[in-house]
């Protein structure tokens, strides 16, 4: 890690935790839920976001000097729309069925707040290469709920994980299901994504007592 | 009028924005600790919803979708645009919450003082650029619908953030574990009233889907029974009128 300044690390490590964007920051919320029935979702929303927050975030902060600031929302609607289209055509070409299942969640990319947050926070005031770590750790910190999330969902849902049947078969009864465990489809259902990452941010607060909140 | 109607409460109720399809979730954690910010900010994203999912069917139907622009010419009927509707989309909408951000301002200082900067984040609100998106993939038939569409999903939203807002107003004097206080509650909370909320999902269909098509061949099957049987009486007694002669 010798190319990495101990700032340099920060950026990348901080959102990983105590700095989560979705846990503590509150943004970005809307789609992540949604698509994390399933974990091969999950990994492919993180990649996608990942792209997006790092590209957009070096672009913007190449134009920072450029952009006049009463319409600089606009500008950044712009640049995140292009790179969510590049990425829509390439899921669309090479993974269609999953492009399908993800429906409208990849153009939502584009409103996801952490994106802008971090146009706004930071790419707007730093250089190229700090906002290009900038991105990439906000979106790994994302990209961990989402993967997490997805994991637990997947696992306790259809007993698989990535389409592989860890626990057994159900209908042949081996593995888990031979001590008569049931699979809890209420896990891939909507509502239980929000209360798995309120469980997320209890146990994350109760680990680091500093960011408990008042009420 | 019935499909005004029901698309009316099944994005009310059914299809919730909030509680089935997780748009908005955002600002609906942020601005929800006051009923007051949070009637403003539901009513603003009303509006919002209200004006751009039909501006954005328009440019849809017009201009993007697979030979929409056919109108300019048999040359162009061939052209595909939709890979554009992000950027269109999203374009409309920022200028829209530009527009309302300024005429509030104008006419209403106290509002705008009062929802800050989250007017101008209703421009990243998943729940509009959803509204869209979502009215484009479900093929809304007519500018009527989407209007419809627009207002009941925003109403669906005002909704939801108003019934947080009241429950955390009250929450505040209970006592929740420490490291769950603030988001984690809420998020739990927002949980279990998604699951209260599809109960709502059997309200169109009377339950279950399959029983209406069930009931309706168990109804048609005795007729046709009664018919045939009708008919073999009459065959039956042409014939014993037959024989009588």
């Amino acid at each position: 890690m010798a190319i990495f300044s101990k700032k340099e690390r920060g950026l990348i490590l901080d959102p990983l935790a105590d700095n989560n964007p979705i846990t503590i920051q509150v943004l970005g919320i809307c789609s992540a839920l949604a698509i994390t029935a399933q974990l091969k979702a999950s990994i492919v929303m993180t990649i996608s976001v990942l792209f997006v927050m790092g590209v957009g975030n070096v672009v913007i902060s190449l134009m920072r000097n450029a952009i006049p600031s009463k319409i600089r929302i606009i500008v950044q609607l712009i640049v995140v729309a292009a790179l969510v289209i590049i990425v829509d055509q390439v899921l669309k070409a090479y993974a269609y069925s999953l492009s399908k299942e993800l429906s409208v969640f990849i153009g939502l990319i584009i409103t996801n707040c952490i994106i802008m947050g971090r146009f706004e926070a930071f790419a707007l005031g730093n250089g190229p290469w700090k906002s290009f770590l900038d991105g990439i750790g906000n979106a790994l910190g994302y990209g961990i709920i989402l993967i997490i999330v997805g994991f637990f969902r997947e696992l306790l849902g259809s007993g698989t994980l990535l389409g592989y049947k860890v626990l057994g078969d159900p209908i042949e009864q081996t593995g888990l299901y031979a001590f008569g465990y049931e699979n809890n489809g209420f896990m891939l259902l909507s509502p239980m994504a929000l209360i798995v990452v309120g469980l997320i941010i209890w146990v994350q607060r109760s680990r680091n007592k500093a960011l408990i909140e008042e009420n | 009028m019935l499909e005004h109607t029901e698309l009316f409460f099944k994005s009310i109720f059914i299809d919730n924005m909030v509680f089935a399809t997780f748009l908005g979730m955002c600002s609906y954690l942020a601005v929800s600790k006051k009923v007051t910010t949070a009637v403003g900010l539901g009513a603003a994203v009303i509006f919002v919803l209200a004006v751009t999912v039909p501006l954005n069917w328009l440019l849809d139907q017009y201009i993007l979708r697979d030979g929409a622009l056919s109108w300019l010419g048999p040359e162009y009927a061939s052209y595909d645009l939709s890979f554009l509707s992000f950027i269109l989309f999203i374009a409309t909408i920022a200028t829209m919450v530009q527009l309302v951000e300024i005429v509030v301002e104008k006419f209403s200082p106290a509002l705008y003082n009062s929802l800050g900067i989250f007017l101008p984040l209703i421009a990243v609100n998943c729940a509009i650029l959803g509204g869209s998106l979502f009215m484009q993939s479900r093929d809304i038939a007519s500018l009527g619908l989407a209007f419809n569409y627009g207002v009941s999903s925003g109403i669906g939203w005002f909704l939801a953030i108003l019934a947080i807002a009241a429950i955390r107003e009250k929450i505040r004097y209970s006592n929740v574990p420490a490291p769950l206080r603030g988001l984690g509650i809420t998020f739990i909370i927002t949980g279990l009233m998604a699951i209260g909320f599809m109960s709502f999902g059997g309200m169109l269909t009377g339950g279950d889907e399959a029983a209406p098509a069930e009931a309706e061949s168990a109804q048609v099957s005795p007729e046709t029974d009664n018919q045939e049987t009708a008919a073999n009486k009459e065959v039956a007694e042409v014939t014993n009128i037959k024989i009588n002669e």
